[in-house]
């Protein structure tokens, strides 16, 4: 970071910026037969454990290419992370061609299959996850276009016998004097060059492609009805396959009689796996999907009641709230003896149910198995997880599974799970059908339908806080006595040894400890052992403690007597949260906020930072047909440099929808005794165009290196709305999802 | 066998009668670009047009539509209106993850063919069954504005 910083500082020179590459080693350029060049990157993982000498001898070409320069001057550029919607797939690409002066008409890109190269810079494994695929892979992308671009320069200078000094590039062109030539005309000789010890990286006023609004590179093909995700994967004589579960997490199958289902016509085979959290349930193998929801419809199961046999949501609710009175761990202290002197206190229970991610693209994958080795074809999030977990079922090593990444149809958490579910329970299927048709066998997809999505489990979880704010009699806050209960979403994962610290897990505590208004805050945590799965949903922890911090502030500002918009940036300015203000004081001038508004509409406001970056946003609410209505929602964000504008406000604009959805009634997943009372979009019941609503985005401008955009639209709408939703009727509702009585 | 008319072309589909148009599409005929989402007409992403029709394929078995047009996703941009959908579509760079599209394509441009200057409550009557989790309707709302405009 420390050449980034320095490349900041400078960022207003009119010079190209030094930048050394620590990992010069692991660069390497190859040119094509027929013209063109390719960019690889060797993991420096796989190089430290092979040997220097093992890496020296290793054959090129290099088959972890990240860009291609073709005969025909158009560039291939891989992306190291799965595109289900939040625009990496563009956004990266853009890096990259913005250094080398690519023609953007001519980039064309793709999604990286798994790979040692394709880990994620900071994390070491390959994933997408915690909007954080600009940021980590900020510098990396441009040092690799950079590196392209000063070998095309050199192979120029070589050839005209000119000073690399007088060489410009710009639509993927080099010039000098009368001198020009395509990249893909100075590839060959370009690959003969040595990579450079240093790059030079451009200064942000020099940026013809970053910044600047760039549509999907996938966009045509979308709307025309070619882009293939997962599920449209169609291979030669390839079989389609259905699992039942058992109705309750972890149950198993006392017996089953596929008679009827076996006489539906393309129906292969039936039979029993294992499944998820030691569960066994009754695979369907047809030759499509119809088939095999026929017969799983006939099938015939008695049930051994699981794990998760005992659970109801409403009994579950007065355990939280058990728990609140004695709570386990301390995550953050404060003296709480100033609350003896409170003339009042504001606050209250808080409950959030469980929720499904439910992703329109339901999950899926593709096994193809040979003697020794394995395909996969998914939309995963968790590469190198995935890869290893299907490697494990089916009795191989990782690098005997290849995973090919194939674009997903949203997935919001549900694809980046630790302990790999449904590629688990797919690849036992895959296994358990190849071994039982032995050469008959071929290619199977493993299919989930919108019932198993929905009743699937890996929930964002259920959770409860208590807030107990004691206030003297100006309003001042002397103790803020803050209780959370709710699972653990990594305990028992990968995942525990970094982000479970004292016993408290980072992902529910966040949003809270930041305490960014200063507050004379305790917080103590429990993490109940439910056996309902749970997972992160988009923004994590912040999806719940954003609403208890930003309703209670308002809630707060109220008793003070103050502004709500008056009394957070009084506490940021106290705190120097100038990104907050700024957030904060864009949506409001953007917004009118405070402006008349028409009878029975409200303002509610609402600041969040979460994933490095701040959301603000006012909206104007009414209440329609018992439920809160947004008609115009201002959203100002910090997320520093935005590198594709036109992404980083369908982002926005498509998070606030997204976390708009828990306020509505209909939206949240129950359970009695173990069973999942949801099943469809008829009973779980996300926003449709009729309760959408139109998002004006509006950045801060910034030079400083992007952060998230991802996740951080979601956790301030909610908020938002019930803070208005309070103005309109004089009462605080406390339990989403908001029901008006 | 059943024989469709699908996109102006007599096809042959050696499946069972009940199987909906959304199967026989994808895994009978590989034209994958109509989507499975719900499987009970409550998320649109299966669209296609039957006479014109919005219709929603999971639910339509093939048998329902013997002697009838039906137009997916992978032609509807031969006609005019289809055309001007999917540019306004691609301009105003709707999609995110993109996989409701093609149905909210279909249901746009079925909105299209019969009223060439829809109101927002209009788009709201002919959007409502199909959903979109990325919350990418303020960008489609406009795009049926924008394609209206370009039809004028």
């Amino acid at each position: 970071m420390d050449a980034e910083r320095v490349a900041q500082r400078l960022s207003g020179a009119s010079v190209r910026q030094a930048l050394c590459i620590d990992r010069r080693n692991f660069l390497r350029l190859t040119a094509l037969a027929g013209g063109g060049l390719v960019i690889s990157w060797h993991a420096p993982i796989a190089a430290a454990a092979a040997g220097a000498a093992a890496e020296a001898a290793k054959p090129l070409p290099d088959p972890n290419p990240f860009v291609r320069i073709n005969a025909d001057n158009t560039v291939d550029i891989l992306v190291n992370r799965l595109d289900f919607g939040q625009g990496a797939l563009t956004a990266l690409p853009m890096l990259l061609a913005e250094e080398p002066d690519v023609d953007w008409s001519q980039v064309r890109a793709g999604l990286a299959p798994a790979g040692d190269a394709y880990k994620d810079p900071v994390f070491g494994i390959q994933m997408t996850g915690g909007s954080n695929a600009i940021n980590h892979s900020w510098l990396q992308y441009r040092q690799i276009g950079a590196v392209a671009r000063a070998m095309l320069v050199a192979a120029a200078a070589d050839q005209w016998t000119v000073a690399v000094s007088s060489c410009t590039t710009g639509g993927g062109v080099v010039r000098s004097g009368g001198h020009h030539a395509t990249y893909a005309a100075l590839a060959e000789a370009a690959a003969r060059q040595p990579v450079p010890e240093k790059v030079l990286l451009k200064p942000r006023s020099q940026f013809k492609i970053i910044g600047k609004g760039k549509g999907r590179l996938d966009a045509a093909a979308g709307a025309t009805g070619k882009k293939k995700y997962g599920i449209d994967t169609r291979l030669p004589g390839m079989m389609v396959a259905l699992l039942q579960r058992a109705p309750t997490f972890g149950g198993q199958v006392a017996s089953f009689d596929a008679t009827r289902a076996l006489a539906i016509k393309g129906v292969r085979d039936i039979f029993q796996v294992s499944t998820d959290r030691g569960g066994t349930g009754v695979a369907i193998v047809a030759e499509g999907y119809w088939p095999a929801k026929q017969a799983r419809d006939l099938l015939q199961v008695t049930w051994k009641a699981g794990v998760g046999g005992t659970v109801s949501s409403d009994t579950l609710l007065a355990s939280y709230r058990d728990a609140a009175r004695s709570p386990a761990v301390l995550a953050l202290d404060h003296d709480m003896s100033a609350a003896a002197g409170a003339v009042r206190h504001v606050g209250g229970e808080y409950s959030f149910p469980y929720l499904a991610h439910a992703p329109m693209e339901p999950l899926n994958a593709t096994f193809e198995l040979k003697s020794g080795t394995a395909t996969v074809m998914a939309g995963s999030q968790f590469q190198t997880i995935d890869q290893g977990a299907v490697a494990q079922t089916l009795g191989l090593k990782p690098e005997q599974v290849q995973l090919i990444t194939l674009p997903a149809g949203g997935g919001f958490g549900r694809r980046a799970v630790p302990s790999s579910d449904y590629l688990r329970e797919g690849a036992g299927i895959a296994k358990a059908w190849y071994e039982r048709q032995g050469d008959k066998a071929g290619p199977v997809k493993v299919m989930w339908s919108r019932e198993d999505d929905i009743r699937g489990g890996y929930y964002r979880p259920a959770h409860l806080h208590t807030v107990d704010a004691a206030l003297d009699d100006k309003g001042k806050v002397l103790a803020w006595d803050h209780v959370i209960v709710g699972q653990s979403l990594v305990k028992g994962t990968p995942f525990e040894g970094f982000l479970i610290k004292n016993g408290v897990d980072g992902t529910m505590s966040e949003g809270v400890v930041e305490n960014v208004y200063g507050l004379p805050l305790r917080l103590r945590i429990t993490h109940p052992d439910v056996a309902v799965p749970v997972l992160w949903w988009r923004s994590v922890g912040n999806t719940h403690t954003a609403f208890v911090m930003e309703t209670m502030a308002d809630e707060v500002a109220q008793a003070a007597g103050a502004d709500p918009v008056a009394w957070r940036l009084d506490r940021f300015a106290a705190g120097s949260h100038e990104r907050h203000s700024a957030a904060l004081r864009l949506a409001v001038k953007r917004s009118g906020y405070g402006g008349k508004l028409p009878q029975g509409h409200a303002w509610g406001v609402a600041v969040h930072e979460s994933f490095g970056s701040v959301v603000a946003y006012v909206v104007d609410v009414s209440i329609v047909d018992g439920r809160p209505r947004v008609h115009q929602a201002t959203a100002g964000v910090h997320a520093n440099l935005v590198v594709n504008p036109l992404a980083a406000e369908a982002q926005v604009q498509g998070a606030a929808i997204f976390g708009f959805a828990m306020t509505q009634p209909g939206f949240e997943i129950t359970l009695k005794d173990g069973v999942v009372q949801q099943s469809q979009f008829t009973d779980f019941t996300p926003p449709r165009m009729t309760e959408a609503f139109p998002v004006a985005v509006h950045f801060v401008p910034s030079e400083d290196p992007p952060t998230g955009l991802g996740e951080p639209g979601v956790p301030a709408i909610a908020p938002a709305v019930a803070n208005a939703l309070a103005k309109l009727t004089g009462k605080r509702l406390r339990k989403l999802p908001l029901v008006l009585a | 066998m059943t024989t469709l008319n699908i996109n102006g072309e007599l096809v042959r589909v050696d499946a069972d009668p009940s199987t909906p148009v959304l199967w026989a599409l994808r895994d009978v005929l590989g034209m994958t670009g109509t989507k499975y989402g719900c499987g009970v007409a409550a998320c649109g992403a299966c669209t296609v047009h039957v006479n014109g029709q919005p219709t929603r394929s999971c639910v339509t078995p093939i048998s329902a539509v013997v002697g009838q047009k039906i137009t997916t996703i992978e032609a509807v941009g031969n006609g005019r209106v289809g055309m001007a959908v999917q540019a306004a579509w691609i301009a105003h760079d709707v999609a995110q993850c993109g996989y409701c599209q093609s149905g909210q394509i279909m249901s746009a441009t079925g909105l299209l063919e019969t009223n060439r200057k829809p109101t927002d409550a209009d788009i709201d009557a002919a959007m409502a069954g199909n959903l979109c989790r990325c919350g990418t309707y303020q960008r489609i709302r406009a795009a049926i504005h924008a394609a209206a405009k370009s039809l004028a």
